[in-house]
């Protein structure tokens, strides 16, 4: 069949053709829902259980709620690019010179989606495991929080999955990689939950400037992984 | 003329898999490239997709000089490995209309994509997991006809198909070619392929040589 049109188009329709994608694969497979939110909330109790003392699992829920994030982005990661390099679809995106760029947008907004999801599953298992206090103002502080810190967990996290998805031993070589580059998210969404939580008596004004941090770590992966994935992938 | 090498060398892991070859493909044809393992032909296949850097020599694939810019004929022609580069829990029409929306491809085109390639309404419901090797194989080959491939770079197509997946995989590289594709294609399967070629290339130690 001859080109008979010459359409241009435009790298947002390819990112939300890759988000669509995405997305629609995980309604159907359930993966995320069935199988790693029940991971992060068993996470969850075992902390509590580990503790076991209600005072200090209310100091430490904003880090027990970033750790569960954490373990759980790993399994995300790893999945979405398993239905990417199952088949080789990854490789034929590569090849029919698809503009990588837009697929690594497309692939982050999904996992963001995804990781929202679970946060706020694991937010609400905090607030009832722990029985942490949420005020309104802290409510605002932790939706912000949430929505930079799971967008910036995104970009590494596609970053990173893209980088190691051709790679044998993937599945250890991911959080290899991956946990060192995400300390500063763990670190500022911690203090910046437990700052929305009230936990040791933090004030919610305290947590802004981790939630600034944590804008500025979102905004140069993004910047930083569509300028990069393509040549990762490429190689 | 679809593609033109002279004197082609692509060196792989530090060795010439291609070292100094020579040919020509014009628009309509079916070529079977043939040859034994490690001869070069999937080189030879990755080289046309612009996937490899062309070490000396000149090529020109689709008018885009390969030596100057590999990446401008991507977008041109669709290479189908062993693998057919399609997502598992997708329906057919999914995995056909994903490449449809990536290239500005319509509906209308994925229809005739479909229609080319025998895809049965009951079949472009069905997901991917859930087909045969050879269905799987013409799903992959209709998501090449959407992407609007005018040079279809086939490895080993015939690979894993029983004898009517391999005769319907015949049906519709002919009927593609109708549609206004080119076909090079790499086989072991000597026989079956020479009938469906027009044209032959023997790929030995790197060497291009016609039939």
């Amino acid at each position: 069949m001859r080109r008979t049109t010459d359409n241009k188009v435009t790298r947002g329709k390819v990112a939300s053709a890759v988000l669509l994608k995405d997305v629609r694969v995980e309604l159907r497979s359930r993966v995320v829902t069935n199988q790693v939110l029940p991971f992060a909330g068993l996470v969850m109790v075992m902390f509590a259980f580990a503790l076991d003392n209600d005072d200090v699992l209310q100091r430490v829920a904003g880090g027990l709620v970033w750790l569960a994030t954490l373990f759980s982005l790993f399994f995300i990661v790893q999945r979405s690019f398993a239905i990417d390099t199952q088949d080789g679809a990854l490789d034929s995106l590569r090849v029919a010179g698809v503009d990588l760029s837009a697929v690594f947008f497309g692939k982050a907004i999904a996992l963001a989606i995804k990781l929202i999801a679970l946060d706020v599953v694991l937010v609400c298992g905090a607030v009832l495991l722990y029985r942490v206090d949420l005020s309104a103002s802290g409510l605002v502080l932790l939706v912000t929080c949430v929505l930079c810190a799971t967008v910036g967990l995104a970009f590494v996290g596609t970053l990173y999955g893209g980088l190691t998805a051709g790679a044998r031993g993937r599945e250890t070589l991911l959080p290899l990689l991956l946990l060192p580059v995400v300390a500063p998210v763990l670190i500022a969404a911690t203090r910046a939950t437990e700052a929305a939580f009230g936990s040791g008596g933090a004030q919610t004004s305290e947590g802004w400037a981790w939630v600034g941090l944590l804008a500025v770590f979102a905004a140069a992966f993004g910047i930083g992984g569509s300028l990069a994935f393509g040549s990762l992938i490429d190689e | 003329m679809i593609a033109r090498f002279s004197d082609v060398v692509v060196v792989y892991d530090n060795f010439p898999a291609l070292a100094g070859a020579s040919f020509e493909i014009s628009s309509g044809e079916i070529v079977l490239l043939q040859g034994p393992n490690g001869a070069g032909k999937t080189t030879l296949l990755r080289a046309c997709a612009g996937l490899l850097p062309i070490a000396r020599g000149t090529a020109t694939v689709l008018g885009c000089d390969l030596g100057v810019d590999r990446f401008s004929v991507r977008a041109k022609v669709g290479l189908l490995g062993h693998a057919n580069g399609l997502f598992q829990d997708l329906t057919v029409e999914e995995n056909i209309s994903f490449w449809s929306r990536l290239i500005g491809a319509s509906d209308h085109d994925v229809e005739t994509a479909m229609k080319i390639m025998g895809l049965s309404a009951r079949l472009c419901a069905t997901r991917v997991a859930n087909l045969s090797a050879g269905q799987r194989r013409r799903c992959a080959l209709a998501t090449l006809i959407v992407r609007r491939a005018q040079l279809w770079l086939l490895d080993e197509p015939h690979a894993g198909l029983d004898s009517q997946g391999r005769d319907e995989l015949d049906k519709t590289l002919r009927a593609a070619r109708e549609a206004g594709a080119t076909v090079v294609f790499a086989s072991h399967e000597t026989d079956r392929a020479a009938s469906l070629a027009t044209r032959r290339l023997t790929v030995v130690g790197g060497v291009v040589s016609e039939s």
